[in-house]
């Protein structure tokens, strides 16, 4: 409990330190106002590139279009929005990742077979597929979550792979031994010894969900989430430069969101067991 | 008349504070002539590789003083006086046989070509000529360790410390690799400091055995094993051999009853 | 020899395998030509256009490559700065991985108005910050997870921090650095393309897809999807190919280890 407060509060303290040496450089070479004139003059600091830390705050409680909700509440929406996309991208990514890696366990030939093509599959630029697939699927939110669950799959699949041939050949002679079924040491042996594993790639595997999930939603046209929203400030960005960094923010927030979330099941899940590897 | 090369006195070890103190040793007082062979022996846990340590310097006594060739056992880590052998042989995987043992000379920034030499002797002297091009994981584990030894002698160092090198090897190359040690420790002259389990490799090697008690470590008594040099393998035929192990393994046994404190060893 | 044949023989067969069957689907059961064109119409319209696609392949490369160059150089930097303050490393640590989880993607418009749209550089920032936290992370871990008898070792020989720095944490850190190089490599040429569908110059090879996309010819976009997966694998490859030249220890070690 007391770790996550403290990690909570670092996190909290570099945020700050982020916004204070964002403001000094617009001190240094931003805009000259009529209080200032900064001694340098830097094109990236200028109010267009890099609104002021408080202008950005303040649009979120301003309208996004005339007449419209509060920029705060569009961008929650599309935020929510994306991530239902990216959450179902994440489980169909998640159980055909493992059920491969199951598959690529039993049989030695297949794996030989499959998992260059595995591999090979995330050289493919996604954003390529995705007109495909939208069009195969006649866009929507199922279309979207395939194409998050492409590039969630491939780090389930190897993590898992390596997770499920983890146990102490011991272990397995152990349970030739008392006569147990492939299933049984599927479940009683590899599987959990594949978990630490599984959850590390879960981690991954939660952020590039999100990020398919706006990727995927460029060439779908979908407007109702952070892809769409990211689209349109960029499009009118000139009219409106803290909106755009706004929905980055928003955007920010659902993919460390996500991972925080794996993360806390992790915890619960493997409480007990030690550490494997990092946070 | 011997020097004394390592004088132990009062030492006390604990770890942690509070209430998690856990008392390693206690009074220690351990002296070494120049030359000798001295094994530490004791049940798990008793400390016999923290002593070790703390007269490498890797570890700091609560109580107590250690000196080393006549100067503290800090100056001496910084002169380099002593060389380390440890269970596992922990060789660099990205050298090869012959850079893991130029490593303490690099270190001591010898000029190149000396090292190299150097490094060629130590090798020939654990008998791997011929290995030097090699990579550490295409030895096998009782090669490793005759590296490690050869690391540990490259910088001629006046002492060993070697805290249970042979534990992970299997009993045959543990018996060659002992006869290869006492070789090299008549070749070299180096005082040697010696941590194991095995009271048979105890009796067999030392020229004296020091017995310690369960935690909190004491020195129960130094044994001295007077037994014909060079040992070999008529040694461990002799029936004294086997009366040494007999009293090693009774003091061990009957360590309630051992003498805490002051424990000399006598010039042999 | 017959065994490598055996290893690589079921991949192969698959290869061949999906392209026939896939020639055969679309020609017997006249599948939607224009969605998923045949093999061999992908592959001359391939032959068709190869100067533009090399053309814009290679523009495509050199973002990529850029980007990996200068977030590369930057995560070594400030892996190795932040690798000698231990507190520093474990607090920043889990804020690297957390910058990690935002989409990186969503910076590609914030580039462009920065650098300028048409700038290459503003493609090979977005990729430089792709691929920044996972060197970094990784470097970082081969810096500060060294077997600590090592550690202890070099402290018996009153070793420097920095002769500790140099001979055993550097070459700990290489094999982590080279992991995250190849993960990078993938990573950076997606990137690049990601970044592209933002706008930009007409002669990279996203720009492409989408234009052949949205002109329905689809046998060029798929060529050039090809190209871009070539790409992507040969720069893999490369980067293995240095890994075996720099640590030949490590390479061979696991071929030995898993043999």
């Amino acid at each position: 409990m007391l770790r996550a407060a403290r990690s909570a509060a670092s996190f909290l303290v570099v945020i700050g330190a982020l916004t204070v040496i964002w403001e000094v450089v617009k001190l240094l070479g931003g805009d000259p106002s009529e209080a200032w004139t900064p001694p340098f003059q830097w094109t990236v600091a200028s109010d267009l590139n890099m609104p002021h830390v408080w202008d950005i705050a303040a649009s979120f409680v301003e309208p996004a279009q005339r007449n419209g909700p509060p920029l705060g509440f569009v961008l929650v929406n599309a935020g929510i929005f994306t991530f239902r996309e990216a959450f179902g991208g994440f489980v169909f990514g998640a159980i055909l990742g493992l059920a491969l890696a199951i598959v690529f366990v039993h049989s030695r030939l297949l794996e030989r077979a499959l998992v260059p093509y595995v591999v090979a599959s995330q050289t493919v630029p996604i954003i390529a597929i995705a007109p495909v697939v939208v069009i195969w699927l006649r866009g929507g939110w199922l279309a979207v979550a395939v194409i998050s669950a492409y590039l969630t799959f491939f780090p389930v699949t190897i993590a898992g792979l390596r997770g499920l041939r983890s146990p102490d050949p011991r272990a397995l002679e152990l349970m030739r031994s008392y006569a147990s079924s492939s299933r049984d040491v599927l479940l009683k042996v590899r599987l959990p010894a594949a978990a630490p594993y599984l959850f590390a790639a879960f981690k991954v595997a939660a952020t590039a969900s999100v990020v398919g999930a706006i990727v995927g939603e460029l060439p779908s046209g979908i407007r109702d989430g952070l892809g769409g929203a990211i689209l349109n400030f960029n499009q009118f960005y000139v009219s409106g430069p803290p909106k755009l960094w706004a929905a980055i923010i928003v955007a920010a927030v659902v993919g460390i969101g996500f991972f925080a979330l794996v993360r806390a099941a992790e915890v619960l899940f493997l409480r007990g067991r030690a550490a494997p590897s990092d946070a | 008349m011997t020097d004394t090369v390592v004088r132990v006195r009062g030492v006390d070890k604990v770890f942690g504070a509070g209430a998690d103190k856990t008392p390693a040793l206690q009074q220690i007082d351990l002296e070494i002539p120049s030359g000798a062979f001295v094994s530490l022996i004791g049940p798990s846990g008793c400390g016999k590789s923290t002593l070790l340590r703390l007269i490498g310097d890797l570890t700091q006594p609560t109580a107590g003083t250690i000196e080393v060739n006549g100067k503290t056992a800090h100056r001496a880590r910084l002169d380099r006086d002593y060389g380390m052998v440890f269970q596992a042989p922990v060789l660099f995987d990205w050298r090869t046989v012959q850079g893991n043992v130029e490593l303490p000379l690099e270190v001591s920034a010898k000029d190149r070509a000396a090292r190299a030499e150097r490094a060629k002797a130590m090798l020939a002297l654990v008998e791997l000529t011929g290995f030097e091009r090699r990579y550490p994981w295409q030895l096998s584990g009782g090669m490793q360790q005759r590296v490690a030894i050869a690391r540990a002698l490259s910088f001629e160092p006046a002492i060993l410390l070697m805290d249970e090198p042979f534990g992970a090897l299997d009993e045959m190359t543990r018996e060659r690799l002992n006869l290869e040690l006492l070789r090299i420790w008549k070749q070299t002259g180096t005082t040697i400091v010696f941590v194991t389990h095995s009271i048979p490799e105890a009796v067999f090697l030392s020229t004296h055995v020091a017995v310690m008690s369960a935690r909190p470590g004491r020195i129960i008594e130094v044994i001295s094993v007077e037994l014909p040099q060079p040992r070999n393998d008529l040694t461990r035929e002799d029936e004294r051999y086997f009366g040494f192990i007999t009293r090693v393994r009774e003091r061990l046994r009957g360590r309630e009853v051992g003498r805490p404190g002051a424990a000399e060893v006598a010039a042999s | 020899m017959t065994k490598r044949f055996a290893y690589y023989f079921p991949a192969v067969a698959v290869f061949v395998g999906v392209l026939g069957l896939w020639e055969l689907a679309v020609r017997v059961l006249g599948i939607q030509q224009f969605l998923l064109p045949p093999p061999s119409s992908i592959a001359s319209a391939f032959v068709e256009h190869f100067d533009e696609l090399m053309t814009v392949g290679r523009n495509t490369l050199v973002e990529a490559v850029g980007g990996l160059v200068i977030g590369g150089v930057a995560a070594l930097v400030v892996a190795f700065a932040i690798a000698r303050w231990a507190t520093a490393s474990r607090a920043l640590l889990p804020f690297a991985i957390a910058a990690n989880s935002v989409p990186i993607i969503a910076f590609a418009p914030i580039m462009n108005n920065w650098f300028g749209i048409l700038n290459p550089l503003s493609k090979m920032m977005v990729v430089a910050i792709l691929v920044f936290f996972p060197i970094m992370i990784n470097t970082l871990r081969g810096l500060t997870l060294v077997d600590p008898a090592s550690l202890e070792l070099m402290r018996s020989y009153a070793a420097s921090e920095i002769a500790i720095f140099a001979k055993v944490r550097v070459p700990n850190a290489l094999p982590y650095i080279f992991t995250a190089f190849k993960v990078s490599a993938t990573l950076s040429l997606i990137g690049a393309i990601v970044a592209e569908y933002f706008g930009g110059s007409r002669s990279v090879l996203g720009q492409f897809i989408i234009t052949e996309a949205a002109f329905f010819r689809f046998a060029n976009a798929w060529a050039a999807i090809v190209v871009a997966s070539a790409v992507s694998i040969a720069f893999f490859l490369i980067i293995v190919a240095i890994e075996r030249v720099a640590i030949p220890w490590h390479a061979s070690a696991r071929i030995a280890d898993s043999s």
